[in-house]
């Protein structure tokens, strides 16, 4: 089991559901996050001072899923998020030991569907 | 020439303040709606609205709609430039309201000048760059609003003259802005990416429209120009009868169609009641104003869900389906139930054995369409050469606030 972790932008969040479900992944946590990679972010002005470098909004999008179902939902992933500028994200995978579902106490790979 | 009312002065002062608290509360309004990150944008184009076409209005504005225009067809057009800087404007009354000061009377109509341009930025919402914003109000002021201001209201105007009844603005100020919206978000393309709306707070959307339905008595009663008489509080009743009917018939429309009425079709209703009743409301007595009330959501759901939906124009937030539609049944309103029972300077309407009057209503509003249409499709086109109308794709993904303006409306962190 693997644990997908994508940071992507807020405005290709719907494009990257549509490629999700066209792979038959369905089962998604968004939350909304803060950050910056190389762009640096964004200048702001307050009474006209001038701060640098605020974070700019990112989506982070959750996805646990079994071995034959990591590759294609990276691919939906990039599917969805690329527009080949700088700011379209990262996508980090990592092992899952555990996975339980809450309502039934299933554990495993059955957890996860 | 009369004297001096104080009575009516208190109340067309009064109203002049309630009408430019109309144009912060339509920011709300506006604001609410449209996505967090453009919120902002939103809300300084209203400001915008209120700094730089009240200085239009007393650099020239008010004397081009409001001045005698020349004896030739022109002058039934545009008035003339003598009141630069408000000169010949000042404490005695004018032919206009013979019982106020002549700057309260300018003032009052500065504030329908305001908010006439601001009405549309919610078809253009969410794209536009300030600064072809800017240009768009004072030109738009000056080629559009003057000029059909002057032909529906001043004494000479080719509309006043053919007997067109319009008592607070549903031609001048919501068909105007209606048919502008419709032409701006035609000539500026959809948004980029889901075309859906996002609304990131329905509560501010509420608080701004029920802060327009305060400031619109002041549009509407404070068109008497004059406290006493009956007239202020007629049209006081009517307005507010007229947005009640409105609001509870799209939500009734809602509650058949969708199964469940909601908070945004009440006020949408509300907001199209107040519109519809505008031209009106100094005409009709309270069966006018219910039958102008429960049909203006008919015509402004059906504008909104099917018209738009079919053609796929991206009026973001529906000014030409609510003012525009809003405003040329409110017109026609006005021409089937307007009688002399309520304003003996008015006319009778179709229900009042005067048919004509349809007519008439149907002329103005052709008028106020062909050139405001005509006028904003020309005007739009000369600023997108001169500086571009839209921001770039880039800009529109980050938000108005962010690359127009270098401030956010929220934090996530403190």
């Amino acid at each position: 089991m693997k644990l997908i972790t994508a940071i992507i932008q807020p405005h290709r969040l719907e494009e990257v559901k549509k490629a999700l479900y066209e792979q038959d992944v369905n089962l998604i946590t968004v939350s909304e996050c803060l950050g910056h990679g190389r762009q640096k972010g964004v200048d702001e002005f307050y009474r006209g001072s001038k701060e640098t470098g605020n974070l700019l909004r990112k989506i982070r999008i959750d996805i646990a899923v079994n071995e034959d179902f990591v590759d294609r939902t990276i691919k939906a992933v990039i599917k969805g998020a690329r527009t080949g500028k700088i700011g379209d994200g990262k996508i980090f995978v990592v092992d899952l030991p555990r996975c339980i579902r809450i309502r039934t106490g299933d554990e495993g790979p059955l957890a996860i569907g | 020439m009369d004297a001096i009312n104080t009575g009516d002065t208190a109340w067309v002062l009064t109203s002049s303040a309630l009408v430019m608290l109309m144009t912060p509360g339509l920011a709300f309004f506006y604001g609410g709606l449209v996505r967090r990150k453009n919120v902002l944008g939103i809300l300084i184009q209203c400001l915008g609205a209120l700094c730089i076409v009240s200085l239009q209005w007393v650099l020239g504005g008010y004397s081009l709609a409001f001045g005698k225009g020349s004896e030739s067809f022109i002058g039934g057009i545009i008035g003339n430039l003598n009141g630069f800087l408000l000169n010949g404007v000042g404490f005695e009354p004018s032919p206009y309201a013979t019982t106020v000061p002549h700057q309260a009377f300018m003032i009052f109509q500065m504030m329908f000048a305001i908010i006439t341009p601001a009405l549309a930025i919610g078809a253009f919402a969410e794209r536009m760059k300030f600064s072809a914003y800017c240009l768009f109000l004072i030109l738009w002021s000056f080629f559009v609003y003057d000029p059909i201001c002057h032909m529906v209201w001043a004494f000479g105007g080719h509309v006043r003259n053919m007997g067109a009844l319009d008592f607070a603005g549903g031609t001048v100020v919501h068909l105007n802005a209606g048919v502008a919206a419709l032409v701006a978000c035609l000539v500026m393309g959809k948004r980029h990416g889901p075309s859906h709306l996002s609304t990131h707070n329905l509560p501010f959307a509420v608080l701004g429209a029920c802060l327009l339905w305060f400031g619109w008595f002041g549009f509407n009663a404070g068109s008497a120009l004059a406290a006493g008489g009956g007239l202020a509080t007629s049209a006081f009743v009517v307005t507010h009868v007229a947005t009640a009917a409105a609001g509870l018939s799209w939500a009734v429309i809602e509650w058949i169609k969708n199964g469940k009425p909601t908070t945004l079709g009440v006020i949408t209703g509300a907001v199209a009641g107040l519109v519809a009743i505008t031209p009106a409301s100094g005409f009709v007595d309270v069966r006018g104003a219910i039958m102008i009330g429960l049909l203006v959501s008919v015509f402004c759901f059906f504008a909104v869900s099917v018209i738009k939906a079919k053609f796929g124009y991206d009026d973001t937030l529906d000014v030409f389906g609510v003012h525009g539609v809003g405003g040329m049944w409110g017109a026609i309103g006005t021409g089937l139930f307007a009688t002399k029972a309520v304003n003996s300077g008015g006319a009778d309407g179709f229900f009042y054995g005067n048919p004509a009057q349809v007519l008439i209503q149907l002329k103005a509003v052709g008028i106020t369409i062909l050139w405001s249409g005509f006028g904003s499709f020309i005007l739009l086109k000369i600023i997108d050469v001169m500086v571009g109308l839209r921001v770039s794709p880039e800009e529109e993904v980050l938000g108005l606030d962010l690359t127009q303006h270098h401030e956010r409306a929220y934090t996530i962190l403190e």
